[in-house]
């Protein structure tokens, strides 16, 4: 029933609520840009109400002439692709887990989602103080038991710590929607393969992980834009320090700890630019998953 | 070959005992057709056969051979679902060959049997479309097509036609029907249309409660039903039942007369009443006549009955074509 009237009384109601996203959206995105071209010191005494200097390209040259800008976008893929992959087979593995019938299974599914209500600075901390300490973690107690050196987690292997730690708060989210997927399988196809004489992997693999492809792809989709840009995780654990400074990171650096904002706006164009990058592949995948 | 017997074969879902023991021969090549109420265990019983449900005791034989615990892929039968269990993210042509790669039959000679299948079936100008893009009825037959390649001892159709409409129904039951003469492998279809099973069936086996309650040749179990169940299950429109003085008049608890054996005149006859509602198929009249003293029937009059709402009519039941029952709903011989 959408009418002419009916359909410009729509647009004109959800206007509010796009102008507020328009603007939350373009006026930190036209500052950044702004910003990028501008030579801006707060230290050294530049402010707006002086008027900043123009210097063209200068901040996009610099940023990606630092020595820690290769490395940097190298954390981020690293980061991202390690949590993607961890989530994703263990998720598919708890899921299938998960929904078997089996007693307690509503607490069970409870606990198993609990990590994502869990802040990500809280989580971390747990995570830093409470295992990966290599005096008083646990996991250090379990390396001591064996007669192990404790393992100092955070600056002996910085990134893979920071992957998982990152996964375990992942890791509900994905197993949630996989879990929903596997849910949705027709348990005939399950038996006409068995007929058909696929054994267990062979039903994973030809009917199982297809049906579920479309919820990964979704998965994926949506936990590579919020894992961009991760941030409390690395800024409680290891300050960016043992190659965990993603570009995220850097750009923080450039702007608070170094000063220098307009330094950390180029950066920021720069994290914009890889974001769609990503996006545009991702909408390819998911758009190719899920026409059919 | 696919000879399947089934010895004292009970099953039970916890403490609930849904197949009682049960013994069932079926020939080789035979069409047979369990055919009962929803919830008699028809697909149950066809479960156990096929493997997708172990028995709680009892044997299944397949050709002489002790099948009890044999998992499902290597019994040699082949399933067709009622969803059809397609696989949708593979073409028709993989949907089909499916069971040939899972059996490592190579390449060549899997396109070969795709084909042969495929052509039996007429797919063979949708082999590259995936499930989702096919009507019910090209769904339905990319289903056998998928049990047909991998040659099986014999087929399990799981009340196949329910998903599709009526004149599709009628089509398919005449194309699995022909593709029984012309492979002469053993069928067992599963289904609760008792039309499906009188015309399709060599032999019926009629389920209640899991119970055999009878066995028989379609036209056997409609000349002869061994009880009041198999008699008003089988035949359409239902067998009139009769109980009271007209039955202790037979010397029966309950006698039952097929619509089509009772004879409907205007002039005089056996029982008198008032004529109910007329449905009217062309072909036939159904009338469902008060009749004063008996209850309700139903009376089958060919062509146009003329009569209408609130007439007077009277019927006269072949005595030949009477069945006479005892208290416990067996036939009385």
């Amino acid at each position: 029933m959408a009418t002419q009237h009916s359909r410009s009384a729509a647009r004109f109601m959800m206007a509010p609520a796009v102008f507020l996203l328009l603007v939350w959206m373009l006026v930190p995105l036209t500052m950044t840009l702004f910003f990028s071209f501008k030579k801006y010191l707060p230290l050294r005494g530049d402010s707006m109400a002086n008027g900043l200097e123009w210097v063209g390209f200068a901040n996009y040259v610099r940023f990606v002439g630092s020595s820690s800008f290769w490395p940097s976008i190298q954390a981020t893929l690293v980061i991202v692709g390690g949590v993607l992959v961890v989530t994703i087979v263990l998720g598919v593995l708890l899921a299938m887990l998960l929904d078997q019938p089996m007693w307690g299974q509503g607490i069970v599914r409870i606990l198993v989602i609990a990590p994502f209500f869990v802040m990500p600075t809280v989580s971390a901390l747990v995570w830093k103080n409470m295992f990966m300490d290599p005096n008083n973690g646990l996991l250090a107690y379990l390396w001591k038991a064996f007669g192990g050196t404790p393992v100092e987690w955070l600056s002996q292997a910085a990134l893979p710590s920071l992957i998982m730690i990152v996964s375990w708060q992942w890791l509900p989210f994905a197993t949630l929607i996989l879990l929903t997927a596997i849910q949705s399988l027709d348990s005939e196809q399950l038996e006409a393969a068995e007929m058909d004489g696929a054994p267990v992997l062979k039903r994973f693999w030809f009917i199982i992980l297809p049906h579920l492809s479309r919820a990964i792809t979704i998965v994926i989709l949506i936990q590579t834009i919020f894992l961009l840009s991760i941030f409390a995780e690395i800024f409680v654990t290891t300050g960016g320090a043992f190659g965990t400074k993603t570009l995220t990171y850097l750009i923080f650096q450039r702007v608070l700890e170094s000063q220098n904002v307009g330094l950390g706006s180029a950066g920021g164009v720069y994290a914009i630019i890889l974001a769609n990058i990503v996006a545009l592949f991702l909408m390819r995948i998911v758009g190719k998953n899920l026409d059919a | 070959m696919g000879k399947i017997a089934l010895k004292h074969v009970t099953k039970s879902f916890g403490t609930t005992e849904v197949i009682p023991p049960l013994d069932l021969d079926i020939e080789d090549g035979e069409f047979v057709v369990f055919v009962g109420p929803s919830g008699c265990g028809k697909s149950t019983l066809l479960r156990l056969i096929a493997g997708l449900e172990d028995v709680t005791s009892g044997m299944i034989e397949i050709d002489g051979n002790d099948a009890t615990r044999v998992p499902p892929s290597k019994r040699g039968l082949a399933m067709v679902f009622q969803s059809y269990a397609l696989y949708p993210h593979m073409s028709v042509r993989k949907n089909i060959a499916f069971p040939l790669r899972m059996a490592k039959v190579d390449e060549a000679e899997r396109d070969r049997k795709v084909e042969a299948a495929a052509g039996i079936l007429n797919l063979t100008d949708y082999l590259e479309r995936r499930p989702g893009q096919l009507s019910g009825g090209q769904r339905q037959r990319v289903a056998i097509g998928r049990a047909i390649v991998r040659e099986p001892e014999a087929f399990l159709f799981d009340e196949p036609l329910s998903n599709l409409d009526a004149a599709l129904r009628v089509n398919m039951r005449l194309e699995i029907s022909e593709l029984h003469q012309s492979l002469a492998t053993t069928m067992i279809y599963v289904t609760h249309d008792q039309v499906e099973a009188m015309t399709m069936a060599d032999k019926i086996v009629v389920l209640n409660a899991g119970r055999i309650a009878q066995v028989g040749s379609p036209l056997e179990l409609y000349r002869a039903p061994q009880n009041k169940f198999v008699a008003g299950f089988i035949g359409s429109p239902k067998m009139n039942f009769i109980e009271g003085e007209e039955a202790r008049k037979q010397g029966a608890h309950t006698i039952g007369v097929r619509p089509e054996h009772l004879a409907l005149s205007t002039d005089g006859g056996t029982w008198e009443g008032t004529v109910g509602v007329a449905e009217h198929l062309g072909s036939d009249t159904f009338l469902h006549v008060h009749i004063d003293g008996v209850g309700a029937l139903t009376v089958r009059t060919q062509g146009e009955a003329g009569l209408n709402h609130g007439d007077r009519a009277h019927i006269t039941p072949d005595p030949e074509r009477i069945h006479r029952f005892d208290g416990d709903g067996l036939a009385l011989a």
